[in-house]
């Protein structure tokens, strides 16, 4: 239990210098789908944000758009008072800014756990390999693995998989971590050993957008929870107000499912 | 009498052309097919045009015409002054980089998308994401086609011998104006080339058995 209640209560005077991450008025399409319409969506710095919403309804999108996985096709993204550049070296630098964790990990799977979480800070942060592998280690510690970091990935459990996964985003120094749907690809008994590592890390303020189903998750350490439903943003709120009392009837509708299950 | 024993020095020389050939247009052809490989899945479209146009065009042409433009308009308009060797090389090796190009994208489709994403989304750049995490793992898939684009290059070495190089294929000729009988030539001549290939063909078996090994 941390900063539960934590509502955005000054929410439009919030100060500028405070706001890392500033999506207004984004828009995107594929093809004929509006996947998102006119998003506008705030993160200060230090907030936990939770975005959840039934299945294709831009989720993902919206997450793959703030580190430029996914362009937009009109509307501004900035990170930290910079807007997201053009494709290219700089564009590689704002993202190494921005950690992303991915439902199937995508650990590269020709590098052992410890290399996996050293590539990016000697090829991309410039760092010196001893420095990177201590790094590496401890940050590996941090999320438990430790003793496996001379395995390769396919050795390894999936809740183990992920747990490197967020210490090779963690491994950049990332001023935001983006979360797509990090537990849902695990089975059942390993989704709170990850769900522990991501609630210590908001415990540590670390800035985070996280998407997922997992209520306890949202609850214990969200600031906000952000429901999302047909590409748009349909209601904002903190999680106590939001699961136990929710506006739309879209969130209603959904609510009911996801508990009936 | 014995037409290996009588005319060795000019066998030897033509399978030392043939080995030379082969090696110096193997290389260009791997190091440019895996740059226009590259080229081809970029992000950046001028490269990709560059790419598609490369490929089609270097495939497309029969190999005897692209060896009749190397050696008679190549070194009009561009470049005087080639030995025929480097011209055979270039010929030879720039319409191999067209089929060793489809084989590494073919292999580069086979590394699940997401690897390439998780290397972008730490920082990486495009080039840094293909040389360290998609390359490396197409590599797999990549090996055993290169195995027989090479093969076919040794033996396409041949034409080389039509324009002034001495190789392999070359001696034969030769000896046939020398009057010899055709057959125990023919049979030198396809153990010369036999030896090249395979020995391309054990290199690239002991590289397969390596990776397998690794991980
Ligand atoms: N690359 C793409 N090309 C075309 N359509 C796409 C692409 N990616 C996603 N979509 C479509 O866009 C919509 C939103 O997809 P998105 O993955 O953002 O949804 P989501 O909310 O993350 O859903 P889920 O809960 O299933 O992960 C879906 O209808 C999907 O089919
Ligand atoms: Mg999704």
């Amino acid at each position: 239990m941390s900063g539960v209640s934590v509502t955005k209560a000054a929410e439009d005077a919030a100060p500028e210098a405070n706001d890392l991450v500033v999506l207004s008025n984004v828009n995107k399409h594929f093809g004929a789908l509006h996947v998102l319409q006119d998003i506008d969506l705030t993160i200060a710095r230090g907030e936990v944000v939770v975005v959840i919403g039934p299945s294709g309804s831009g989720k993902s999108t919206l997450c793959r758009t703030i580190n430029r996985l996914e362009t937009v096709d009109s509307g501004a993204i900035s990170i930290d008072g910079k807007p997201l550049p053009q494709e290219g070296k700089e564009l590689a630098r704002l993202r190494a800014d921005v950690g992303m964790v991915f439902q199937s990990f995508n650990l590269f799977a020709h590098k052992t756990v410890l290399e996996n979480v050293m590539l990016g800070q000697i090829k991309v942060r410039k760092a010196d390999k001893k420095a990177a592998e201590e790094k590496a280690r401890t940050l590996l510690d941090r999320v438990g693995v430790g003793v496996q970091a001379d395995k390769y990935p396919a050795q390894l459990s999936g809740g183990q998989q992920q747990r490197v996964a967020i210490a090779r985003a963690l491994a950049m120094d990332p001023k935001v971590m983006l979360f797509d749907e990090p537990t849902s690809a695990l089975d059942p008994e390993m989704i709170n050993e990850v769900l522990e590592v991501m609630q210590q890390l908001a415990r540590d303020g670390m800035t985070m957008i996280v998407v997922t189903h997992e209520m306890g998750f949202a609850r214990s350490a969200a600031n906000r929870v952000v429901f999302m439903a047909d590409g748009k943003i349909v209601e904002e709120a903190t999680p106590d107000q939001f699961f136990s009392n929710p506006r739309s009837d879209r969130a209603k509708d959904f609510l009911s499912k996801i508990l009936h299950h | 009498m014995n037409v290996l024993l009588d005319n060795f020095p000019a066998f030897r020389d033509g399978f030392i052309g043939t080995v030379s050939i082969t090696a110096v247009s193997s290389l260009i052809a791997l190091v440019l097919g895996v740059a226009v490989a590259g080229f081809r899945v970029s992000p950046v479209p001028p490269l990709r045009y560059f790419g598609t146009a490369w490929v089609t065009l270097m495939r497309n042409t029969p190999l005897t015409l692209l060896f009749l433009i190397f050696f008679f308009v190549v070194p009009e308009i561009l470049f005087p002054g080639m030995s025929p060797f480097v011209l055979g090389s270039l010929a030879l090796g720039f319409y191999t980089s067209s089929f060793v190009c489809e084989a590494v994208r073919s292999g580069i489709n086979t590394v699940p998308l997401g690897q390439a994403e998780a290397a972008r989304s730490i920082g990486m750049t495009f080039a840094q994401t293909l040389q360290l995490v998609v390359l490396p793992q197409a590599t797999r898939t990549v090996v055993p086609p290169l195995s027989s684009i090479f093969i076919a290059l040794t033996k396409n070495s041949a034409i080389a011998g039509a324009f002034s190089n001495a190789e392999l294929f070359g001696w034969q000729k030769l000896m046939s104006d020398k009057g010899y009988d055709i057959v125990p030539v023919f049979i030198w001549v396809a153990i010369g080339y036999l030896i090249i290939t395979f020995t391309i063909s054990g290199l690239f078996r002991l590289l397969e058995r390596r990776m397998e090994v690794a991980r």
